[in-house]
């Protein structure tokens, strides 16, 4: 496909290993924030061809994985009601909440649908005037203004049987709260490229500033990574820290401002509880005052949630780049894909099934 | 679920917030919510998520950065020949 396939040319990647490993004397940390970037370092073995001193790791960026537990048993008991038609991006239907999924709503009689996009739900809103059509609006900045569009549209269309269970989360505050814990090894971040496209990268310059870390604004295919690593290694090694843009065919300083303003208007930041992570202020979005009616939370009144965390489970920490999925002792043993422990396992940028899909957990056993 | 995928708006319709393309993903073609590109034209790369255009790919910044990592002038007609011909019509355009 064109504008990827170029980006994946194997002797240009042998290139730029050999220049990382030229400008590399001292060990570094790095973390991707993206689980999308994750899986494409993972599935390119990209972690194992760079030089022994840069170390990789994980970042919290998978949107289904971060979603608190309270809102996924929130979204499991909306789902199971009469005259509730539940859709969800496909990501988050195995996603575990205290003890079912949405898959197993829906194999229960649940009306759950998987939509490509938010507008779908709001078509199915349109068509089924007598259901009450709830959509799953999740994500990271890039998703927000196609979910704000739909409330938009909604709003305007006054489709009063569309409502939307609301939980997004923000890059930067994830980012600061990172370099705060005191268990911090993370020198240098590759941002999410496709965060930037809709945001920008302007919010990163305090960060970088503050906490003298290097910020690179970095794509997901192979040259697109190790250009990225290339910059923020280079950075390190000079002593520098400063935000610099690796992803400028996708990427502006600025944005995209018809984006942005459609999510200021749908939306108001808010604090966030973050699975595994634990609350992070001001590191949300939530549906503004003028949306209020359309908060499906709010609609449908939801009490009585006990949520419960498998005790096995590691993913907070491999969600804050302190344990790789394969340190954790119920890695593909308790834990697989198919039985997941935790969302880090599921979706397609959990760190856990990045490192179970391409072949680490056959590696620990033959190791054993 | 950030995955942004390189299209081709092969056709635009509507304005405003309704503004809607057909965007060709080497031979799949989709509908796509162009509302957050108002500038984009037929012929353009989106970058494509969730059925909206979130960024117009920005084809010299991509062929530059190629050229970068490859540190030769002329790989873009090696490559691909399509996208240095594009390339050259961007600028014969004057795109910024």
């Amino acid at each position: 496909m064109k504008y990827l396939e170029e980006f994946r040319d194997a002797g240009v990647a042998r290139r730029l290993l050999d220049d990382i490993a030229a400008i590399t004397t001292k060990h570094h940390v790095l973390m991707e924030v993206c689980g999308g970037q994750t899986h494409s370092i993972i599935r390119n073995g990209i972690d194992r061809l760079l030089p022994d001193h840069i170390e990789m790791v994980h970042g919290p960026g998978c949107p289904v994985c971060v979603t608190p537990l309270e809102t996924i048993d929130k979204a499991l008991e909306i789902a199971s009601r009469d005259g509730v038609i539940f859709c969800s991006f496909g990501d988050m239907l195995r996603v575990p909440g205290s003890g079912r999924d949405l898959f197993s709503v829906k194999s229960a009689g649940g009306d759950v649908r998987i939509v490509y996009s938010p507008l779908d739900a709001v078509k199915i809103a349109r068509d089924n005037p007598d259901r009450e059509v709830v959509f799953f609006g999740i994500g990271f900045e890039t998703t927000a203004p196609a979910n704000a569009m739909a409330v938009y549209q909604a709003k305007r269309e006054g489709l009063e049987n569309f409502s939307m269970l609301v939980s997004h989360v923000l890059v930067p505050p994830a980012m600061r709260a990172i370099l705060d814990s005191p268990a911090n090894r993370v020198e240098a971040f590759l941002a999410a490229g496709h965060v930037c496209s809709v945001m920008g990268y302007e919010q990163y310059f305090p960060i970088a500033q503050q906490y003298g870390t290097p910020i690179v604004v970095t794509g997901f295919e192979p040259l697109d990574l190790l250009h990225g690593i290339k910059m923020a290694v280079a950075q390190l090694e000079e002593g520098r820290a400063e935000v610099e843009n690796a992803y400028e065919r996708a990427v502006t300083r600025e944005g995209n401002i018809p984006a942005q303003q459609m999510v200021q208007d749908v939306f108001t930041t808010v604090d966030r509880n973050w699975r595994g992570v634990g609350m992070i202020p001001m590191s949300g979005w939530a549906l503004a005052g003028a949306y209020r009616d359309l908060d499906a939370a709010e609609r449908f009144t939801v009490t009585d949630i006990a949520t419960v965390e498998s005790p096995l489970c590691h993913a907070g920490e491999v969600l804050q780049g302190t344990m790789k999925p394969d340190e954790c002792p119920a890695f593909g043993k308790e834990c697989t894909p198919r039985a997941p422990l935790g969302a880090t396992m599921v979706s397609a940028e959990g760190a856990c099934a990045a490192y179970y899909l391409y072949g680490r957990y056959e590696e620990l056993e033959t190791a054993r | 679920m950030c995955l942004g995928i390189p299209g081709k708006v092969i056709e635009i319709t509507g304005e405003g917030m309704a503004r809607t393309g057909k965007v060709d993903f080497d031979g799949m073609v989709k509908d796509v919510n162009l509302a957050f590109v108002p500038d984009i034209e037929v012929g353009d790369f989106a970058i494509v998520h969730v059925g909206f255009a979130i960024t117009q790919l920005d084809e010299r910044a991509a062929l530059e950065t190629l050229a970068h990592l490859q540190a030769i002038e002329a790989v873009a007609t090696e490559l691909d020949p399509d996208a240095a011909l594009a390339a050259e019509e961007a600028i014969a355009r004057g795109d910024e």
